[in-house]
C-alpha cells in the first residue's frame, strides 16, 4: 500500500512521466521475444504522431462539444465533409487553403448540429447520425459535380480526387538536427539514438520521432493543446462555456448566454473534425480524397475523448494510444511486433488486475485475469496473429477502459441533456 | 371526433413538412448544380411506376424494414442501440455459415437459419446489454465500438475462416461462404406477384423474406400494444422511475430490449444471403445506420416504419435511373435522406412542443374552470 500513496503524492506529470518510462521498458523487453524492434522504433513513434494527430483534433472537436453539453456523434460526418471540402480546397488555391477550408467544412456541419439540438432541442445522438449519413451524400454529390467534371482529366471521379498539394514539414532544431535560419542546427537525439545504448537510444529514438519531420499541421495541433487546456480553464470563455455543459440553469442564472456558448462549442467542434479531415486527405496520411477514407475515425476521437475522461491531455493520451496500433501494422510487414502486442496487453490486464486487487474488488480481478489469460494464450498459441488484430486493436481498448475505470470517468453534468431557455 | 382528427393531422403534418422541405432543399442544390430538378424527380417517379423497379424498391425496403424495427425497439426504451449494423453483418455471416453446413428438410433449414441469425444479433447486442446493466456503460458508445470490432475485426476473420474453396461456379464476384443448399433458401414470391400482374421481367426476384418483414412488423405492432411486456417497455422508456416504482424492473427491461432488438437486427442481412446463397465478401453495408433513420421518420411506429423504407426505398432505387438519362446526378438522393431525416426531427420536436403548450393552456383553463 506505501507504493500506492507514494505514487498519489507525486506530481501528475512526474507519475505519468514514471508510468511511460515503465511502459517504454516493458515495450523494450517484450519486443526481444520476439526479435524485432519496431515496438520502440523511431519510424513508429513518427508514424503514431501522424495516424494519432486526427484522433487527436477529432477528441479536442468533440472536448469542445461535449464541455458546452452537447454529444457530438456527428464527428465522423463533419469529418468527412472536411476531407472533401479540404482536398478541393488544396487543389483549387493551395495547400493552405485546403486546410482553411476543410475546416469551414467541417464548421458547417457542426453549426447544422447546433440549429438541430441547441435551436430546436432534438436529441444530440439522432442528430448526429443524420450529419453522419448526410456528411457523405454531399461530399459524394459534390464529387460527381466537381472532382468528375472539372478534375476528370487529372483522375477525379465520384469517389476521389487527383493527388492533393500539401503544407511542408517541420523539424526541431537542436533535438533532431532541424534548420534554424538557414543554419543546420546539431542532431542531439539523433547522435544518442545511433548510439545504440540500452533503453537510454530508446528513449531518445522514441521522442526523435515525436519531434522531427512533422507536418505544420502537427505542429499546430500540439500548440493547440496547451491552448485549448487554457481556453477552457482559465478564461472567462472557458467557464461560461463549460457551465453550458455543467449546469446550464445556473449559468442562466448568472446572466450567461448558454445557447451562444453552445453554438460555439458546437461549430468549434465542428471545424476541428473538418480540420481532422482535411489531415487525412493530406499527403501526410493518404494524399488524396476518398470516398470512405475516415473509416470510423471519428468515432475513435470520441472513444480517446472518453478515455481522456474529457480533459486535453488525456485525449492526446488515447490519441497517441489509438493511433499506435495503425502506426505499428503499418510497418510490420512479418507480423512480429503484433504478435509481441498482444503479450503487452496481456501484461497491461494483469497490471489492471493487480490494481483491483489492491482495491480489493473481486469481480474486476477476475475479469482482468480473464482477459488477460486469454491474451496470453493466444500469445502463446500464434506464430503471427491476424491483421485484423492492429486494426481493432483501439475499440477494444476503448471497451476495457470503459468496463474497469467507468466509474472513475466524470463527463460533464448536463452532457446530452436537452436545455431549453426560462424553463429551469 | 375533432381532436382525434387534430392529432392525426398535427402527426402527419410533421413528416410531410420534413419530405417538402428536403425536396425544396434539394430542388435548390440541383438548381445550383444546373440540373433542372422537375425533370430529375420526373424521371425518377417515372422510373418507379415500372413494376421491375417496384419489385427492387421492395428488395431494398425489406431489410430497411426489418432495420428499422430492430432500431425502434431500442427507441421505445429510450435505448440507442447504433450497433444495428454490427449485429446485423455478424447474425448473416454466421447464418449463411450454419446453412451452407447442414443438409435439413425445407422449412426446418430455413428456420434454423433465421434462427442462428436471431441468436448472433441478440448475443452480440446483448454485450452491449450486459455492460449497460452491469457497468453503466452508455449503449450509444459500447455499440459504436462493437460496431468496428465486428465490421473490422470478427467478420474478417469468420469470412477468411469459412471461405468456400473457390468461387462458386465459376463467378468470381460471388465469393463469400460456402453456399446454402436449395433447402435452406427462402423461395421468391414471383409467382405470387405473377398472379395479379404481368411476369416479372429481367431476372428481377422479389424476395421471400418480405414475409419475414411483415412477420415481424405484425409481431413488433401486437408486442408492443397489445401486450403486458410492451406496456411495460412503453412505461420504462417515458419514465423509467414512475415504471420501477409500478414493479418493472429497469434493468431487466433495458437487458430485454436490447436483446429483442439484436435478434431483428440478425434478421436484416436475411435479404442479401437468401438472394445470393452465400455471405459475400462485399455484402452490402450501412443497412443498420440507414434503419435508425428509418425508425426516426417512422416515430418507431411499425406502420410508419413501414412507410419510411419504402421512401427510403424508393430514392435508392429510382435514383438509378437519373445516371441514364443524364437529368441530375444519382448522389443528390443521399442528400436528400439525410435532409429528410434532420427536418422530420426537427419538426417532430415542433409538433410535439406545440402539442405541449396546448395541453398545458387546455389544462390550465380546465382548472381555472374549476375552481371558478
Amino acid at each position: 500500500m506505501t507504493v500506492v500513496s507514494y505514487l498519489k503524492n507525486m506530481p501528475a506529470w512526474a507519475r505519468w512521466a514514471l508510468y511511460a518510462f515503465v511502459g517504454v521498458g516493458v515495450l523494450n523487453i517484450v519486443q526481444g521475444f520476439d526479435d524485432t524492434s519496431l515496438l520502440t522504433a523511431e519510424g513508429t513513434t513518427r508514424a503514431m504522431l501522424r495516424w494519432g494527430v486526427p484522433i487527436l483534433l477529432a477528441g479536442l472537436g468533440g472536448l469542445f462539444a461535449e464541455r458546452a453539453g452537447v454529444v457530438n456523434i456527428g464527428l465522423e460526418g463533419m469529418m468527412v465533409l472536411g476531407t472533401w471540402f479540404g482536398a478541393w480546397g488544396a487543389l483549387q488555391f493551395g495547400a493552405w487553403w485546403g486546410l482553411l477550408l476543410g475546416a469551414l467544412g467541417g464548421a458547417m456541419g457542426g453549426l447544422l448540429h447546433a440549429i438541430a439540438t441547441v435551436q430546436f432541442g432534438v436529441d444530440h445522438v439522432i442528430s448526429g447520425v443524420a450529419i453522419n449519413i448526410l456528411g457523405p451524400g454531399i461530399a459524394r454529390f459534390l464529387s460527381s459535380e466537381i472532382f468528375n467534371v472539372k478534375f476528370k482529366d487529372q483522375g477525379g471521379s465520384i469517389t476521389q480526387s487527383p493527388r492533393v498539394p500539401t503544407v511542408g514539414r517541420f523539424t526541431f532544431p537542436f533535438l533532431a538536427g532541424g534548420d534554424l535560419f538557414g543554419w543546420k542546427t546539431p542532431d542531439i537525439l539523433g547522435w544518442f539514438t545511433r548510439k545504440d545504448w540500452f533503453f537510454v537510444s530508446d528513449i531518445t529514438g522514441i521522442v526523435r520521432g515525436l519531434v522531427s519531420t512533422m507536418s505544420w499541421v502537427t505542429v499546430f495541433t500540439l500548440a493547440l493543446l496547451p491552448f485549448i487546456a487554457w481556453l477552457l480553464w482559465r478564461t472567462r470563455f472557458g467557464l461560461r462555456l463549460r457551465i453550458s455543459g455543467e449546469r446550464p440553469e445556473a449559468g442562466e442564472a448568472q446572466g450567461v448566454n448558454i445557447y451562444f456558448y453552445k453554438y460555439v462549442g458546437v461549430i468549434v467542434s465542428g471545424a476541428l473534425a473538418g480540420l481532422a479531415g482535411a489531415f487525412i486527405a493530406s499527403q501526410e496520411l493518404s494524399g488524396i480524397y476518398k470516398e470512405g477514407q475516415t473509416t470510423g475515425r471519428g468515432f475513435i476521437g470520441m472513444a480517446a475523448l472518453i478515455f481522456g475522461n474529457w480533459r486535453p491531455m488525456g485525449i492526446f493520451g488515447g490519441a497517441m494510444l489509438f493511433g499506435y496500433p495503425f502506426a505499428l501494422k503499418l510497418q510490420d510487414l512479418e507480423g512480429k511486433a503484433s504478435h509481441a502486442l498482444l503479450l503487452v496487453t496481456a501484461i497491461a490486464m494483469f497490471a489492471v488486475m493487480i490494481w483491483a486487487i489492491l482495491r480489493k474488488n473481486r469481480g474486476d480481478t477476475l475479469l482482468a485475469a480473464v482477459f488477460g489469460g486469454l491474451a496470453l494464450l493466444w500469445y502463446l498459441t500464434t506464430e503471427t496473429p491476424p491483421d485484423w488484430w492492429a486494426a481493432v486493436l483501439p475499440y477494444v481498448i476503448v471497451l476495457v477502459v470503459l468496463i474497469f475505470f467507468t466509474k472513475r470517468l466524470r463527463p460533464p453534468a448536463a452532457d446530452g441533456q436537452i436545455y431549453r431557455k426560462g424553463e429551469a | 371526433m375533432k381532436p382525434l382528427l387534430r392529432r392525426v393531422a398535427l402527426g402527419s403534418a410533421a413528416p410531410l413538412m420534413a419530405l417538402v422541405f428536403a425536396i425544396v432543399a434539394s430542388s435548390i442544390v440541383l438548381l445550383i448544380a444546373g440540373s433542372n430538378p422537375l425533370e430529375a424527380y420526373g424521371d425518377m417517379v417515372n422510373h418507379a411506376s415500372k413494376l421491375e423497379t417496384m419489385v427492387d424498391i421492395l428488395n431494398r425496403a425489406t431489410p430497411l424494414f426489418i432495420s428499422g424495427i430492430a432500431a425502434a425497439i431500442g427507441f421505445r426504451m429510450n435505448l440507442f442501440n447504433i450497433g444495428v449494423e454490427g449485429q446485423y453483418l455478424l447474425a448473416a455471416l454466421v447464418a449463411a455459415h450454419v446453412g451452407g453446413l447442414i443438409e435439413l428438410p425445407a422449412p426446418l433449414h430455413i428456420a434454423v437459419i433465421l434462427l442462428v441469425g436471431m441468436t448472433i444479433g441478440a448475443t452480440y447486442s446483448g454485450v452491449a446489454g450486459v455492460l449497460k446493466v452491469s457497468r453503466g456503460i452508455s449503449e450509444v458508445i459500447s455499440t459504436l465500438m462493437l460496431n468496428i470490432v465486428a465490421t473490422s475485426g470478427l467478420i474478417v476473420a469468420g469470412l477468411k475462416l469459412w471461405q468456400a474453396g473457390g468461387a462458386v461456379g465459376g463467378n468470381v464476384t460471388r465469393v463469400g461462404t460456402e453456399e446454402i443448399p436449395k433447402s435452406g433458401r427462402i423461395p421468391d414470391l414471383n409467382g405470387f406477384v405473377e398472379i395479379f400482374t404481368r411476369d416479372i421481367g429481367r431476372d428481377r426476384r422479389l424476395t421471400g423474406v418480405l414475409v419475414v418483414a411483415i412477420a415481424v412488423g405484425i409481431g413488433y405492432h401486437v408486442l408492443l400494444n397489445r401486450s403486458r411486456f410492451g406496456y411495460d417497455l412503453r412505461a420504462s422508456g417515458g419514465n423509467p422511475f414512475a415504471a420501477q416504482a409500478g414493479g418493472v424492473p429497469p434493468k431487466r427491461m433495458v437487458l430485454l430490449a436490447m436483446v429483442l432488438s439484436g435478434a431483428v437486427a440478425g434478421l436484416v442481412g436475411m435479404t442479401e444471403i437468401m438472394s445470393s446463397g452465400l455471405f459475400p465478401a462485399n455484402p452490402i453495408q450501412n443497412l443498420g445506420f440507414a434503419g435508425i433513420a428509418v425508425a426516426l421518420l417512422g416515430r418507431s411506429t411499425a406502420f410508419g416504419a413501414a412507410v419510411a423504407a419504402l421512401i427510403f426505398a424508393f430514392l435508392d432505387i429510382s435514383s438509378g435511373i437519373l445516371q441514364n438519362t443524364g437529368s441530375a446526378s444519382r448522389e443528390i438522393v443521399q442528400i436528400m435522406q439525410g435532409l429528410i431525416i434532420l427536418a422530420a426531427v426537427v419538426a417532430y420536436q415542433v409538433t410535439q412542443r406545440l402539442r405541449d403548450r396546448e395541453e398545458a393552456k387546455a389544462a390550465s383553463i380546465a382548472l381555472s374552470g374549476a375552481t371558478a
